[in-house]
């Protein structure tokens, strides 16, 4: 009982902030202190998402759909270069600073080079996507494996295991908590990669459908796309903690 | 015949002999202990028995066959439980017998029949996260039991526990040894624990180490509650302190 009160003030304070900004936008825009069109009202806002909403469903589904592909494939690669590079020394020497500086090259710098190389169609799209997500996959995965107890590896080698068991029963399981670090912030690039690549061409997603907002200068519609870019992240992030509560139980118990 | 021998092992780490031509015999069902000071080589003599590490000269055999620098046979359990915490206390216990080969299911119904015999009824569905310290080290000793019922190597197992605790996990421990008979290996410094648990103690001594002394303990067996406050004990204490005494050893450091 004691542990639930504070979040749920918590909660309260957050969810009163949020209603008290909306209430001093409303107040700016009703009034007139900022020019309605360039500031539409939350009101405002609302109208334009629900008239709009058939239109933003089918934008989402096309910005999604990349997003997935391009996670997934992110994901398996980041997978494959921490398991690699966790096992061989001298892979991890050589490709963790250039795996570093694949972070280092703005996303926005890479993407129009990226639709020159393939196009207007989704294979930029997926490949930029798979370049910002895998980083922190990799990284998170790298360090939980480093993190081990090597007295748990000596117990479990000394029960005659080979590598292979002793990475699905100690390095896999240890790294888990590390990988979904990674996976949270993973998703969120993967949404927001998926915009800005769309911004440079395309024929749907949610990117292509703010550069002819944009051009209209429907500035309610620009702000409706805007909340739904971040819903759709904060959903997904969600989405993470869930899938972690479910694939790591002991953590819950161990609270206790 | 012995069920597990180490011959003449010596072993040294940058040039310097930590453990010099040691020579351990342990019989079926016995409970042999190792005692001697910390730092003088008891775990690096339990790594080359557990097969983790090779000795330069000798070699361990276990029940005739020569097993030296081969893992898997036989088990052993630390002063750290590592009970793994994300496996439930049936699925730490049970993990040897998958290692080995056996199914999930399978090695989950052989383990849960030893709860009970372990006092670890009722744990099976719990993390280890959520059990005490002297549950922890009932648990680990069932995955060491499961992992092989002929040689177990204990390395101070209960050191880390609590007075009260201790004493009490003592009693569970030998009647628990009484009904599985177990042959144990058993490292300590506590001069108290090794006269109470074994039935033979080697005294380790010196630098590098080398045993230099074998106490039979004649006490006969289930041991009775009031043991340690008997004449008896408090000659084989003595015997034990005069012997370290006599090797320049430092009382403190074995206490």
């Amino acid at each position: 009982m004691k542990r639930k009160l504070p979040n749920i003030t918590g909660k309260i304070w957050s969810c009163s902030a949020i209603v008290f900004v909306l209430i001093i936008w409303q107040i700016v825009s009703t009034i007139g202190l900022v020019d309605r069109f360039m500031l539409p009202s939350p009101i405002d806002v609302v109208q334009a998402f629900l008239g709009e909403f058939p239109t933003l469903m089918k934008h989402s589904v096309i910005t999604l759909s990349e997003a997935f592909i391009g996670l997934g494939l992110g994901i398996l690669l980041g997978f494959v270069m921490a398991v690699l590079m966790d096992a061989f020394d001298g892979l991890y020497k050589a490709f963790y600073p250039l795996m570093i500086l694949t972070q280092t090259v703005p996303t926005v710098a890479i993407a129009p080079l990226l639709v020159l190389w393939f196009g207007y169609e989704m294979t930029p799209k997926v490949v930029l996507i798979v370049i910002v997500t895998f980083f922190p996959i990799a990284v998170g995965l790298l360090n939980g494996f480093k993190s081990i107890d090597h007295d748990e590896v000596h117990l479990l080698r000394a029960m005659g295991a080979g590598r292979m068991q002793i990475f699905c029963y100690i390095k896999f399981p240890s790294a888990l908590s590390q990988f979904f670090a990674g996976l949270r912030i993973s998703v969120s690039y993967a949404v927001v990669g998926a915009v800005i690549s769309e911004w440079l061409g395309g024929f749907g997603g949610l990117g292509v459908y703010m550069t002819r907002v944009k051009q209209a200068f429907s500035f309610d519609k620009m702000f409706a796309v805007i909340f739904l870019i971040s819903l759709i992240s904060l959903v997904l992030m969600k989405g993470v903690d869930l899938l972690q509560k479910k694939c790591m139980p002991w953590e819950k118990e161990n609270g206790l | 015949m012995a069920i597990l021998e180490v011959r003449d092992i010596s072993k040294s780490f940058d040039g310097e002999k930590i453990i010099n031509q040691i020579s351990i015999q342990l019989h079926e069902g016995e409970i042999v202990s190792l005692l001697g000071v910390s730092g003088g080589g008891k775990t690096t003599l339990f790594n080359i028995i557990a097969g983790l590490s090779r000795p330069e000269t000798g070699s361990v055999w276990l029940d005739g066959e020569e097993i030296t620098g081969r893992p898997g046979n036989v088990s052993y359990m630390l002063q750290k439980d590592l009970l793994l915490s994300y496996r439930t206390i049936l699925d730490n216990v049970s993990l040897p017998l998958i290692v080995r080969g056996m199914k999930k299911k399978e090695a989950r119904e052989k383990a849960r029949i030893y709860f009970e015999q372990f006092g670890l009824t009722g744990t099976e569905k719990k993390y280890p996260a959520q059990l005490s310290g002297g549950m922890k080290q009932r648990a680990a000793l069932l995955r060491t039991y499961l992992f092989s019922e002929k040689v177990a190597l204990l390395d101070e197992p209960f050191s880390a526990l609590d007075m009260m605790t201790k004493q009490s996990i003592h009693g569970w421990y030998l009647g628990v040894m009484e009904k599985i008979k177990l042959s144990t290996l058993f490292i300590t410094h506590d001069i108290d624990e090794a006269i109470l648990l074994s039935d033979r103690i080697y005294l380790l001594t010196g630098k590098p180490g080398q045993i230099t002394k074998e106490i039979v303990i004649k006490e006969r067996k289930p041991r009775r509650g009031d043991f340690p406050l008997t004449e008896e004990f408090l000659m084989y204490k003595r015997e034990i302190l005069s012997h370290l005494e006599g090797k320049n050893v430092d009382e403190r450091d074995v206490l």
